[in-house]
């Protein structure tokens, strides 16, 4: 199939966009300019690539979890080592991109916005490693909750500014991070975690993150000699789900699965999955699936796992779920908890709260598909951070 | 002609500065909104802001995103607004109201059920935040068929093309963002402004209004020097915000900070005809 998005305008479909205020209109037009000259430039091409080998460790492993598809039966399970990348997420694929044209674009600071705290951690560390200026807001909520992370961005340099509107949380955070832009505009580069925000931030992200995928299709060539049947990926802003899912969009063969944080079930009010229990609206520069009332008001989620607790998605995942593409589903709090520990213990990795959740449907997907089938899961990131998350709602205490 | 369109003419001809006085509907409650917007009127108000409030107002400081935290938390909504405009237009047939907020409360709502039920209620325009001209084309023809001005912001950042694709499309007026920022801060560069309004000037006839910034009767006589018309609001929103809890007091101390704000503009052309 061809597939040929964003349009001209950044749209994909009718999600995308650039929605708004005026003062940021002309930025996002020089960054798209700036983006589009360098994205096919050699040099910069072999710039990223190098720092994606050297800096971050890429290419991650394919891996083959033997103990888990044995424990589960029917389809293999590999997962793509993201937890391995230098910073323990696929967030740095995105952040070096980001930070290379920041340098290009001649700016002094990057701000960033962060929920798990993930990009946030990737966003400070390259901003040590190019000598800017970072600061990173992140909500109030879930400074609480990602206190490892916190500190780790302190100890790279970065300030944190804990975000006190609204529901405390990743949107807010990123609401923060719009208005310091709009404040900073000469000398900042707002480095975007996720597929979301104006374009060109989802094309472009997309488009650094995509190494994953094109990795998963070479390593699954020399692997086991074809592709595999199915891709699992979790979807908060969906950074991760595209990057692995872009290259694939061709192989009609391959099946796709986004999973979304389903919370306290996606029946309850408490979860945080938009395109399986949301609408169309507009968020953060772009139209897209939202959690909104009757009155537009967008409104509060719940996942266990602060990187997936948003009320938007990236307007690509929008498009591939009206188009039929991609097929969006959810793991609750309690299966994601259950998949961090049954990959724990059975396979040595402990799994970010955000990759658990893929790792969860992936246990109901491997017997659905049955033996001698394959499935791809983007292990986006490791667990350590989650680690005292985990101790208190299990009631233990680690101190 | 539109009531925006016929106010800012008779100005012109009074050789006077309009004042635009922005408030939040529902803040701090509901109930006082309709009093409140009479209040600025008697107090010299020439058009009237009414913010829809927004739960992620990503464009405004700390004391707009407060008085949208404190009007949704009486869960008002853009139906409930139109009919306070609705009531509002009971008593004042001549003051334009233009509606200003972001997109998605519109959006949900449907673009053809809002401005039909708009201009049923009274209001004159309406100012999207986060509707850039690139991307208004599903939204202006409908807002214009029911009557509707669809005012623009422009920016310190706007280039001369993009100045000129906004003109072309907004009617009513242009609002013009005084400062890279979000609403509510302090500073204001005089200077800066007017080079922006000349080089504005060259694109478009539509009168100019500036905000960002003005808060008081000397910020707001430097830009009624410049502009056609002065906006004001975090500085009124900071009045609701620190009487919130004496709602009744309001009216009279919103009318008392805009009839300073009104002879500070009106100082400007001390023969100019009176209303």
């Amino acid at each position: 199939m061809s597939y040929d998005y964003p349009d001209k305008k950044g749209h994909f479909g009718p999600y995308g966009g650039q929605f708004v205020a005026e003062t940021l209109m002309e930025p996002l037009r020089q960054l798209e300019a700036a983006y589009l000259r360098l994205k096919d430039d050699p040099a910069f091409i072999a710039e990223f690539d190098r720092d994606l080998a050297d800096y971050v460790g890429r290419p991650s492993p394919l891996y083959h979890a033997e103990r888990l598809t044995r424990n589960w039966g029917g389809a293999e399970i590999w997962l793509k080592r993201e937890d391995l990348n230098h910073t323990g997420a696929h967030k740095v694929n995105n952040t070096i991109g980001q930070a290379l044209l920041a340098k290009h674009l001649g700016k002094t600071r990057i701000i960033a916005e962060t929920g798990a705290g993930q990009h946030g951690v990737a966003s400070a560390t390259i901003a040590a490693r190019l000598g800017l200026k970072c600061v990173v807001y992140m909500g109030a909520e879930d400074v609480q909750r990602q206190s490892p992370n916190v500190y780790r961005m302190k100890l790279l340099g970065a300030e944190v500014r804990p975000v006190h509107s609204g529901t405390k949380t990743l949107k807010d955070a990123m609401n923060e991070a719009l208005r310091d832009w709009v404040t900073n505009v000469d000398d900042t580069f707002y480095v975007i975690g996720t597929v979301a925000g104006p374009h060109p931030y989802p094309m472009l992200v997309r488009d650094f993150q995509s190494v994953i995928g094109r990795e998963v299709i070479e390593q699954s060539a020399r692997k086991f000699g074809t592709q595999p049947d199915a891709l699992l990926a979790c979807v908060g802003g969906g950074s991760n789900a595209i990057g692995l899912f872009y290259p694939f969009i061709g192989y009609d063969k391959v099946a796709m699965y986004g999973v979304e944080a389903g919370g306290k079930g996606v029946e309850t009010p408490d979860h945080a999955a938009p395109l399986t229990a949301g609408k169309p609206g507009i968020l953060h520069g772009n139209r897209t699936y939202i959690m909104a009332d009757e009155n537009g008001q967008i409104l509060g989620t719940h996942s266990i796992s602060a990187g997936l607790d948003y009320p938007g998605v990236g307007p690509e995942h929008s498009w591939l779920k009206d188009s039929g593409r991609v097929s969006y589903v959810s793991a609750t709090d309690d299966e994601a908890l259950a998949a961090f520990h049954e990959l724990t213990r059975l396979e040595g990795i402990i799994p970010a709260l955000e990759s658990s959740h893929a790792i969860a449907y992936a246990k109901k997907l491997a017997p659905k598909l049955g033996a001698g089938k394959r499935i791809v899961v983007n292990l986006s990131g490791r667990g350590d951070k989650d680690i005292f998350t985990i101790a208190k709602l299990e009631g233990i205490s680690l101190t | 002609m539109s009531r925006l369109k016929s106010r800012f003419a008779a100005l012109k001809a009074q050789n006077r500065k309009a004042l635009v006085p922005y408030i939040t509907a529902g803040d701090p409650q509901p109930d006082v909104t309709v009093g409140l917007m009479h209040a600025l009127v008697r107090g010299g108000a020439d058009v009237i802001e009414l913010g829809v409030p927004f739960s992620d107002p990503m464009a405004d400081g700390p004391t707009i995103q407060l008085a949208c935290e404190r009007a949704l938390k009486h869960g008002t909504g853009l139906w409930q607004i139109l009919d306070m405009v609705a009531e509002f237009r009971r008593t004042d047939a001549d003051t334009p109201v233009v509606l200003m907020g972001y997109l998605n409360p519109l959006e949900t709502r449907g673009v053809e059920a809002f401005a039909k039920k708009a201009q049923a209620s009274g209001v004159d325009g309406v100012l999207l935040v986060d509707l850039a001209v690139e991307e208004a084309d599903g939204y202006l023809p409908t807002l214009r068929a029911h009557g509707l001005d669809c005012i623009f912001l422009l920016a310190p950042t706007s280039p001369d093309d993009r100045i000129a694709a906004i003109a072309r499309e907004a009617s009513g007026y242009l609002y013009y963002v005084s400062l890279k920022g979000v609403t509510g801060t302090a500073t204001l560069d005089v200077a800066s402004v007017a080079a922006a309004l000349a080089r504005i000037r060259r694109h478009t006839d539509l009168p100019l209004a500036v905000g960002f910034g003005i808060r008081d009767a000397a910020s707001a006589r430097a830009i009624g020097a410049l502009a056609d018309g002065v906006v004001v609001g975090s500085a009124l929103v900071a009045e609701i915000e620190r009487l919130q809890l004496q709602p009744q007091a309001l009216p009279g101390i919103l009318q008392e900070k805009l009839a300073s704000l009104r002879a500070a503009l009106d100082s400007l052309a001390p023969d100019a005809a009176q209303r």
